[in-house]
């Protein structure tokens, strides 16, 4: 019995730091960030890895990881990372980014990243809002959806339609591995972390791209608790923007695992 | 090492590299094309790191990760490529990482032309992006000063820990003439200790440019401005002819300053008390050297040549102080003077000429 006592079931990663974050109450920034540092942990890249944090609600992440990181400017995180990468290429090299971060001011820097095949892995965090400036329309936000910046709800004769970056990146030749996983419950979390192994995996043998885009959610902008949120996700979000493997490389398959 | 026939362009690519550049990234832009072609070749013959950008913006944003990653780093563009990096560049300035870019002006604004000009003086050292700072600007006039500048610029970045701009034109990065090229520099085996290279064995380094707290940002740009004041103190640069002597005081940089030094050369053949001051660093502009002639000497007129509309003639007058009366004369759009064009526009300056004229 003693014995069981000693056994920890639970604890903070190695690669967080111990520090309370400025995540709001119940957001999956938070989650997303457990997810990264216990993969980093279990393959032992906590001290070969950098990250580089985005302009968004996720600024400060490369304060909160016990690993050297940076900050990049919006949307440029895939040319930083790039920079860094290509001096330093036996390092693992991490971009977290939101869905205005990547998907609007930072489109040109992604999708030229994954053409280029660069070693390197994104986390994509899509709450289909820009939770940093207070809630304004993103470009992942669903039509109808209403936001500080749409507040009839998103109009797409005006404002035109949601990208769906996944798809769009696993069009890309240079792209060796592109998922959408959810973070709304626990089962999709647990699938999110292999997804998120995978894809620092497939870096780690210098595969190409790799990306995992992570539906969130945003309590604070979306107006509802935690639990409505998530299940607004799970209703909401999910229909539009389908989980599943949308490039898996023969060389990934070939990882296995 | 012997003096070989170079062109501009790919003088400051060969000189970066053997200055120890490991990494470049550049997006093509006319006049400067042949420093990224000749990166091209060389940086992969040297297994060093040679990449083409899907833009200037990305491209600041890649040196910006290779500096971080504590390797000397550079990138090249001209005017409107240069315009497209100044949100790099303050990230840059503001985390403490030294990187080299170079800018071969053209006519402006726009999209312009491709030919030599001086109008990003402004932009270059005023205001490289937003915020509180300035960069270290160097203005060459020769190929071979091109050459010295590029290793200067380097050496500089790394000593302050500051990014340092190479402000060329289109005529500087075009012409060839003859020039040496200095022995190539072996590479540093370490990185330097505040770089982000993976946490192993020691607490994580970080490197950002966010400060929530004005109080903190505040101290951050106070040590900015503490540096600047160090640059402004130990690196002002200069070089003239027959100053000490010269009633006219003939003032333009780079290109502009190197054709005014025919026709002051022209001037002075003809018995008029001409004088030339070429400022080789525009920041920090040689302030110190330029007061001193003020003091000592028989100035009684300035005349600043620019390939521009008057931008340097602004830091003169900071200079004078309403001393002399400081005059300007621009060629603008691509326009390059000629030195009889020059020396006309000297006669008429020159004090005692220019007296019995009126
Ligand atoms: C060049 C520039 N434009 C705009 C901003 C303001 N800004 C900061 S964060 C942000 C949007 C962030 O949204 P997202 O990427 O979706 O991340 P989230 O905050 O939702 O995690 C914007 C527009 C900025 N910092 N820089
Ligand atoms: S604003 Fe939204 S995305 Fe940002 S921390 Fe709060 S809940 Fe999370």
């Amino acid at each position: 019995m003693a014995n069981l006592m000693m056994e920890p079931v639970y604890e903070r990663p190695a690669a967080l730091e111990d520090r309370a974050t400025h995540y709001c109450p119940g957001c999956t920034h938070g989650v997303a960030h457990r997810l990264l540092a216990e993969a980093l942990d279990e393959l032992g890249l906590r001290e070969q890895t950098i990250l580089v944090a985005p302009v968004g609600c996720a600024v400060f992440a490369y304060e909160y990881f016990r690993i050297d990181g940076c900050e990049a400017a919006h949307g440029r995180a895939p040319a930083m990372a790039t920079g860094i990468k290509r001096v330093l290429p036996d390092r693992t090299v991490v971009t977290y980014q939101g869905d205005g971060d990547l998907a609007a001011i930072g489109t040109a820097e992604i999708l030229h990243a994954a053409a280029r095949g660069e070693n390197i892995t994104t986390l994509f965090v899509n709450n289909a809002i820009y939770g940093m400036t207070g809630g304004q329309m993103a470009p992942t936000t669903l039509p109808g959806q209403k936001t500080t910046s749409s507040p009839f709800g998103r109009n797409t004769a005006q404002a035109g339609f949601p990208l769906k970056m996944s798809e769009i990146l696993a069009q890309t030749p240079g792209a060796a591995y592109i998922v959408r996983r959810s973070l709304h419950d626990a089962r999709h979390i647990n699938q999110a972390k292999k997804a998120i192994l995978t894809a620092l995996r497939v870096q780690q043998a210098g595969l190409g791209f790799s990306m995992v885009e992570l539906l969130s959610s945003c309590p604070t902008n979306w107006g509802m608790t935690p639990l409505e949120a998530l299940r607004w996700l799970e209703s909401e979000m999910l229909p539009a923007y389908p989980l599943g493997d949308y490039q898996v490389s023969e060389a990934v398959r070939a990882l296995g695992g | 090492m012997s003096r070989e026939l170079l062109k501009g362009n790919v003088a400051i690519a060969e000189a970066a590299l053997r200055a120890g550049c490991q990494a470049f990234f550049g997006y093509p832009i006319t006049p400067q094309t042949e420093l990224l072609e000749h990166m091209a070749r060389r940086m992969v013959e040297l297994d060093r790191v040679f990449l083409q950008a899907e833009s200037e913006v990305a491209a600041i944003n890649m040196v910006y990760g290779a500096a971080c990653a504590g390797v000397r780093t550079m990138t090249s563009s001209s005017s409107p490529g240069y315009s497209l990096m100044q949100e790099g560049l303050s990230y840059i300035a503001a985390s403490d990482v030294p990187c080299v870019v170079v800018d071969v002006m053209r006519g402006g604004p726009g999209l312009g032309n491709i030919l030599p000009s001086q109008g990003d003086y402004f932009q270059i050292t005023r205001s490289a992006g937003h915020g509180d700072y300035r960069p270290i600007v160097l203005a060459p006039a020769t190929v071979q000063e091109a050459i010295d500048f590029t290793e200067l610029a380097f050496d500089l970045a790394e000593q302050y820990r500051h990014l340092v701009v190479l402000a060329a034109d289109g005529q500087l990065g075009q012409m060839m003439e003859p020039a040496e090229l200095p022995s190539m520099r072996s590479l540093p085996r370490t990185r330097p200790a505040w770089a982000i290279t993976g946490a192993a064995g020691r607490a994580p380094n970080r490197i950002s440019s966010l400060y929530m707290n004005a109080e903190e940002e505040e101290a951050f740009n106070l040590r900015i401005q503490a540096r600047l004041a160090q640059i402004c103190a130990a690196e002002q640069r200069s070089t003239e002819v027959q100053a000490t002597h010269a009633e006219l005081l003939v003032i333009g940089f780079g290109t502009a300053g190197r054709i005014a030094a025919s026709a002051v050369e022209q001037a002075r053949a003809e018995g008029l008390r001409v004088g030339l001051f070429r400022p080789q660093t525009l920041y920090p502009f040689p302030a110190e050297r330029l007061s001193a002639l003020l003091a000592c000497c028989a100035v009684q007129n300035i005349l600043v040549i620019e390939m521009n509309a008057g931008q340097m003639v602004e830091d003169v007058r900071l200079v004078v102080a309403g001393r002399v009366p400081v005059h300007h004369y621009g060629r603008l759009g691509g326009v390059v003077p000629y030195p009889e064009e020059l020396y006309t526009v000297i006669q008429q300056h020159y004090p005692s000429l220019a007296a019995s004229a009126e």
